[in-house]
């Protein structure tokens, strides 16, 4: 479903002699099958956000090769778009003026999705991830979790092979987590939904990821399971200290080098 | 493309439609401001009787047709020049992971009936100043051509001025010189600029082929300028080629974006 080979990214920051080349990705390499869950991890400024704007076209890598639900998302933009969902928990997607319910069939237009399918579709992620108390609320007027799950529900509705969240559980309440997670859970279980997911909280991935890649610096530190990831750590230490061990101990320079 | 743009628009329009005050008062603001454009047309014929050679109703005429092309250009697409706001509001980003243009939905984003103002008011001057001139059925075709090529040229300006935006996240505002400079400078005959400026705007930037040139030819009038004829009849190739130079310049754009942080 995902294919990222040997993918670099960087960036020319600053003007005049302080201008310098910043390789935000380096030489990344991943793949993700169908159905998989995976959990993408990384301390601020490693390079997610980087990867996942590649994968959805938005940026063009500068080297390597990138291949999402068998298509280059930089020459296919606009395709790619109709395959995959996308969340920025940072920032909705919505149209900010209107009513939930009128972002939604924007959608339904946008992406040709079938007016019964549309229905029928609706009808089950607003029960799902109970809409029925705000779909008429224009999107500013939401609560977070109010908002999020808009959110969700809008990347959808399309039924794409792929959900790609960027921190889709930043700044919830324990009980809108729970909620999310569950539905998010359910999602992958039960429609085979390939879903990545970035996130800084360890609860997300306890209780969802099924697989973990760690990106460090712009390449990929761990890339395995949540048993491999506890293993890598002496016996008793919690998943937090777990990685913020994997965060910084590899932040030390190799011995020698 | 058309459908997605009307789709968008009228979404947008509904949604504005919620707040109805607002809306009457900047659709108002706009034609009385507009207005004073004229005003200051008419007061300098109060004291003169030609404006570098062109009388009240010629003056009006180029007034209205370039005013006709940019207004159409600014309420279909100029707020593609507000790329450096998306772009850092992080919005630009929600635009590319949805499967239609980026441009369209730039276009078309808060579109509202205060676009309407200044299309209105550039109607009512050409109104004015055309049974005034009264030019001969034979050669009246060429208005609506021209107020079409002076659309695209506006358009192809506001493009070029969105795409600079891609590289110059900071400076929006150098777009600018070029589409409200532009709009100005052709609301005039261009007599009363110097001959260098005229040339530029003839071959460089070819803001001469909004409404000048074509404008002689409608008027009957002698190129004061000396340049050949058939620059009269260029109009559609001045525009295409400057649509094809900013169709060029959005796609490079995009290949460079960069995004922000996060």
């Amino acid at each position: 479903m995902i294919e990222v080979d040997r993918v670099g990214r960087s960036f020319t920051v600053g003007r005049g002699r302080a201008r310098r080349t910043v390789h935000a990705v380096r030489e990344l390499s991943f793949t993700v099958g169908a159905g998989e869950f995976v959990g993408y991890l990384g301390p601020n400024g490693a390079g997610k956000s980087t990867t996942i704007k590649m994968l959805t076209g938005i940026l063009a890598p500068t080297s390597g090769r990138l291949e999402v639900a068998g298509l280059d998302p930089t020459h296919r933009r606009t395709a790619l778009a109709r395959r995959i969902g996308v969340v920025f928990g940072q920032r909705t997607t919505l149209w900010w003026d209107l009513p939930l319910r009128d972002s939604f069939e924007l959608v339904r237009h946008l992406y040709k999705v079938d007016r019964d399918d549309f229905r029928s579709r609706l009808a089950e992620l607003a029960e799902l991830l109970d809409l029925g108390g705000f779909l008429h609320t224009p999107v500013r007027q939401l609560s977070l979790g109010q908002r999020m799950r808009g959110d969700i529900t809008a990347a959808l509705l399309h039924d794409p092979s792929v959900l790609i969240l960027d921190e889709p559980t930043i700044g919830l309440d324990v009980v809108s987590k729970a909620a999310m997670r569950e539905f998010l859970r359910r999602l992958n279980a039960e429609r085979g939904t390939t879903v990545l997911l970035t996130t800084h909280d360890l609860g997300d991935i306890e209780k969802l990821c099924r697989r973990i890649m760690l990106i460090d610096r712009g390449r990929l530190g761990f890339d395995g399971t949540l048993d491999d990831l506890r293993a890598t750590a002496p016996g008793g230490d919690s998943l937090e200290d777990v990685v913020a061990r994997l965060y910084t101990g590899e932040r030390e320079p190799a011995p020698g080098g | 493309m058309a459908r997605i743009y009307l789709l968008l628009a009228w979404t947008w329009l509904r949604a504005s439609a919620q707040y109805p005050i607002p809306l009457v008062m900047m659709t108002l603001g706009s034609f009385v401001l507009n207005g004073l454009d004229v005003a200051a047309i008419w007061i300098i014929f109060e004291h003169t009787g030609s404006l570098g050679g062109f009388g009240l109703a010629e003056v009006m005429f180029l007034y209205g047709t370039a005013g006709m092309s940019f207004a159409l250009a600014d309420m279909l697409f100029g707020n593609v020049d507000r790329l450096s706001q998306h772009i850092r509001a992080g919005t630009f980003d929600a635009m590319l992971i949805r499967p239609v243009s980026a441009f369209v939905q730039m276009a078309t984003d808060r579109f509202g009936v205060h676009r309407f103002g200044r299309l209105a008011q550039a109607a009512v001057v050409l109104g004015i100043a055309l049974p005034r001139l009264d030019p001969p059925w034979s050669r009246l075709w060429m208005v609506p051509l021209m107020i079409g090529c002076g659309l695209v040229i506006f358009v192809s300006i506001f493009t070029i001025g969105g795409a600079l935006q891609f590289l110059l996240t900071d400076a929006p505002e150098v777009s600018n010189a070029f589409t409200y400079g532009g709009s100005t400078l052709t609301q005039y005959p261009l007599t009363v600029y110097g001959g260098d400026l005229v040339r530029a705007v003839t071959f460089i930037v070819p803001l001469a082929f909004v409404n000048w040139q074509p404008a002689l030819y409608v008027l009957g009038r002698d190129d004061p300028f000396g340049l050949p004829y058939g620059l009269r009849f260029a109009a559609p190739a001045a525009a295409l080629a400057l649509a094809l130079a900013a169709a060029l310049a959005w796609r490079t754009g995009i290949r460079r974006y960069r995004s922000t942080g996060s």
